[in-house]
């Protein structure tokens, strides 16, 4: 689209031969397009999910009307997302595109905006056993503070980033990396992280959708389970062709012949020592310091978590494997003559059993979850009587989505949702520099419902008169449900 | 440059017609394909013609203003140069005007019952003798205001609806006015003046900006277009409406408009009674 720059701060439009000049941040006669920053930008160029076989089929100009049987989208039940919607700023206007389509004989409407988050951040979860920092942790992104290191999950580490404390509560600078961060996280970019205050700290580049890289080194699997639990779910695999397992794990490390599993299938004591912290029989914390190493150790040498076998139990020519939580690192070792493991040619059958782990294992990735409050202002945009919306919510009336994927709602007060990145469309999120995340996010509900609530019954359009051609069309993400589906409904449920 | 639009509604009896700034929502009973043919083909080129007079079409009507020649311009013009006395530009009529000639193409080329041309809220309506039509209003934030209810006999072939929330800048302070009238364009730029006129000059509470800052094509020029508006006690309610209500009674005595209901702030007046019926309120069970 061209445009002629007139002043700095004002455009001219050739949308249409109306050609209006239009103020900066002010829209055209027309109120599709409007100057924002001195670029034309049409406020409605939504993106239209379509959940099957869908064409757009122009209205020709030739065809009469009684052929044509009404629906711009053949096949029906698109869904218009909230991405690219724009938004009403100041609040009590009525959000941008209440949208409205039958679906089964029940006029549904979903009510369209993308809001401005304040109170916004996101949750990463990193596939990977590697000490990337310790709980509490400071995360930093060019050298300002975005979050922080949560709880340890099976096999994985979290993080939380954003949220208000750092998009407002700190300096400016803070404020502006802090959502320049969130926004590439949620936009599916990589964003560089340094963790921690230890020398040299962690770095650790996250991408939604791909395995995490710690100081330089990607990840590849996740781990199959703690080194106890890994104990348990391969036994098979040793008992009767080495005398002894240890699965070296920076949390749980597990030893066969101790462990409850080793008891059952009668293996014999070996007089192993483990250095650590011994926790029930056969399962050790702290076997060393955390780290990139085995089983997120920092160890590089699996025999350092060894003490001096027991002369009275072990013997001379004991078999031993030593194997990481992901299989990736394994080690065999034979006692010599004074009970000391000496490394030796790893049998077919237990080099299997490491690959067996492996094989167990997923694929590391990272997750990024928006986590988000629509607060007043938004829910506003939606109903004159906000807390309504949040109640028709909570009560399974409405259904929310952003970007047409399914948000998780938290229970308890407001609206506050969390949604995978990886299942929206790409490039859903903006920001504004005040500053906060621009995200999408519909509330699906059916018609009666929608006016129950107090909603903006006169702006609710067709879903048909916004089709047009410059609409963006992406295929539904499968693993998502349809927002307009009956059975996310309690209605649906009570019809039975 | 996006050409003219033209789509069925999924309803698979409305056409919808765009173009620009122009949304065109059209409904038909009798030959309704031989209609929406010839509305769709007298569309093609409306935005052309009166983008060619544009100038002119914002210019004040002053008594010696020189007269346009396109004939949307000449619907335009007629409207609004009766309406002189106070400050009017053509432009007040253009919804209406468009909505008319659309209309008249499709009764010219089809014969029909019934007919409307809805142009963004301003509506051209057509009605055989026994034939009725009913529409509801609704302020801006959906609340109902009442019925307006039309039968043939009342002589009303427009509706058209101004104020603060609508699309165009209004100079004073009515949440909104409807006006029922004999065409479209004489409800339209009724509408305006009337809807210019609900104001309380000089209130504190009353914020104003040059229109031409908010848009600058605007015909309204550096005159302070009203952008907010405080909340009023009764009695400035009454008297902001009180000064419409004068307004709207000149032109129903003059004969421009049939009937008017202006709103303010939860209160509103009547002028004429013809096709206003009470609002009709439905409980919410939340």
């Amino acid at each position: 689209m061209a445009v002629e720059r007139v002043t700095p701060e004002k455009i001219r439009c050739d949308a249409c031969p109306v050609m209006c000049f239009i103020a900066e941040g002010k829209a055209g006669a027309c109120d599709r397009y409007a100057n924002h920053n001195g670029d034309l930008v049409r406020l409605d160029a939504l993106t239209i999910i379509e959940n099957t076989r869908h064409k757009l089929v122009p209205f020709l100009k030739d065809s009469s009307a009684e052929d044509w049987n009404g629906d711009i989208i053949q096949g029906n039940r698109p869904f218009v997302t909230a991405v690219g919607a724009g938004t009403t700023y100041p609040d009590y206007k009525p959000a941008p595109f209440i949208v409205s389509q039958e679906i089964d004989g029940i006029d549904m409407v979903t009510v369209v905006t993308e809001g401005i988050f304040s109170y916004c951040g996101v949750k990463v979860k990193i596939d990977t056993d590697r000490h990337i920092g310790h709980e509490r942790d400071v995360v930093r992104v060019g050298g300002e503070p975005v979050g922080h290191v949560m709880t340890s999950e099976y096999g994985s580490k979290m993080l939380s980033l954003g949220g208000v404390e750092h998009l407002t509560a700190g300096s400016k600078k803070e404020g502006r990396v802090t959502c320049d961060a969130l926004l590439r996280l949620c936009n599916r970019e990589p964003v560089e992280m340094v963790i921690g205050d230890e020398d040299p700290p962690t770095t650790v580049v996250v991408e939604a959708g791909k395995p995490p890289v710690v100081n330089g080194v990607e990840e590849k699997l996740m781990r199959v389970g703690c080194g106890s639990a890994t104990i348990g779910m391969f036994p098979k695999q040793w008992v009767g062709h080495v005398d002894e397992v240890v699965v070296v794990d920076d949390h749980i490390t597990g030893v066969l012949s101790e462990h409850q599993t080793g008891k059952m299938l009668d293996v014999p004591p070996t007089g192993i020592k483990i250095k650590g912290r011994r926790s029930t029989p056969g399962r050790y914390f702290q076997v060393a310091r955390p780290g990139t190493g085995w089983g997120g150790t920092d160890i590089e040498d699996p025999l350092t978590i060894l003490g001096p076998f027991n002369p009275k139990i072990a013997w001379p020519g004991l078999s031993l494997l030593m194997v990481s939580t992901t299989g990736e690192q394994y080690g065999y070792f034979e006692l010599d003559a004074d009970l000391v493991p000496r490394a030796a040619a790893i049998p077919a059958r237990l080099k299997d059993s490491a690959n067996l782990i492996a094989e167990n294992c997923e694929p590391s990735v990272c997750s990024v979850l928006f986590m988000g409050g629509a607060g007043g202002s938004l829910r506003a945009g939606v109903t004159e009587n906000p807390v309504r919306l949040t109640r028709s919510v909570k009560e399974s009336l409405t259904f929310v989505s952003c970007g047409g994927a399914e948000a998780y709602v938290w229970p308890g007060g407001g609206i506050t949702v969390m949604v995978d990145v990886i299942d929206m469309p790409t490039g859903s999120f903006g920001y504004v520099p005040t500053p906060a995340l621009v995200a999408p996010i519909e509330f699906t509900m059916r018609v009666a419902d929608y006016g129950t609530l107090g909603g903006h019954m006169t702006e609710i359009k067709q879903l048909s008169s916004l089709v047009s051609d410059d609409l963006r069309k992406v295929a539904q993400v499968e693993s998502q449900p349809d927002p307009m589906d009956r059975t996310n409904y309690r209605w649906a449920k009570e019809r039975r | 440059m996006m050409p003219p639009i033209a789509r069925i509604l999924p309803c698979g009896t409305r056409l919808h017609l765009q173009h620009g700034p122009i949304d065109l929502i059209i409904g038909a009973e009798g030959e309704r394909t031989v209609a929406f043919d010839a509305a769709q083909a007298r569309f093609g080129t409306v935005l052309k013609e009166l983008v060619a007079e544009l100038p002119l079409l914002r210019m004040p009507i002053q008594g010696v203003a020189p007269e346009p020649v396109g004939r949307i311009a000449r619907r335009m013009d007629h409207a609004t140069r009766a309406l002189r006395a106070s400050f009017i530009t053509p432009m007040a009529a253009v919804a209406g005007a468009v909505a008319d000639t659309i209309l008249t193409a499709m009764c010219d080329a089809a014969i029909l019952r019934r007919a409307y041309v809805n142009n963004s809220g301003d509506i051209a309506l057509h009605l055989c003798p026994g034939q009725s039509y009913v529409s509801a209003i609704l302020d801006h934030q959906g609340n109902d205001l009442g019925r307006i209810e039309i039968t043939h006999s009342d002589g009303i072939g427009g509706i058209a609806t101004s104020g603060r929330h609508g699309r165009s800048l209004s100079l004073g302070i009515a949440d909104s006015v409807t006006v029922l009238a004999r065409t479209s364009a004489q409800a339209d730029a009724a509408a305006t003046l009337i809807a210019n006129a609900v104001d309380l000059p000089g209130h504190s509470g009353i914020s104003r900006q040059p229109a031409n800052h908010l848009q600058p094509d605007s015909d309204l020029g550096a005159r302070l277009a009203v952008t907010h508006c405080a909340p009023l006690s009764l009695a400035e309610t009454d008297a902001g409406l009180q000064a419409g209500h004068r307004r709207a009674l000149e032109m129903e005595q003059s004969g421009h408009i049939i009937s008017a209901a202006l709103f303010l702030q939860g209160e509103s007046r009547l002028v004429g009674q013809t096709g206003f019926n009470a609002p009709h309120r439905t409980r919410l069970h939340a």
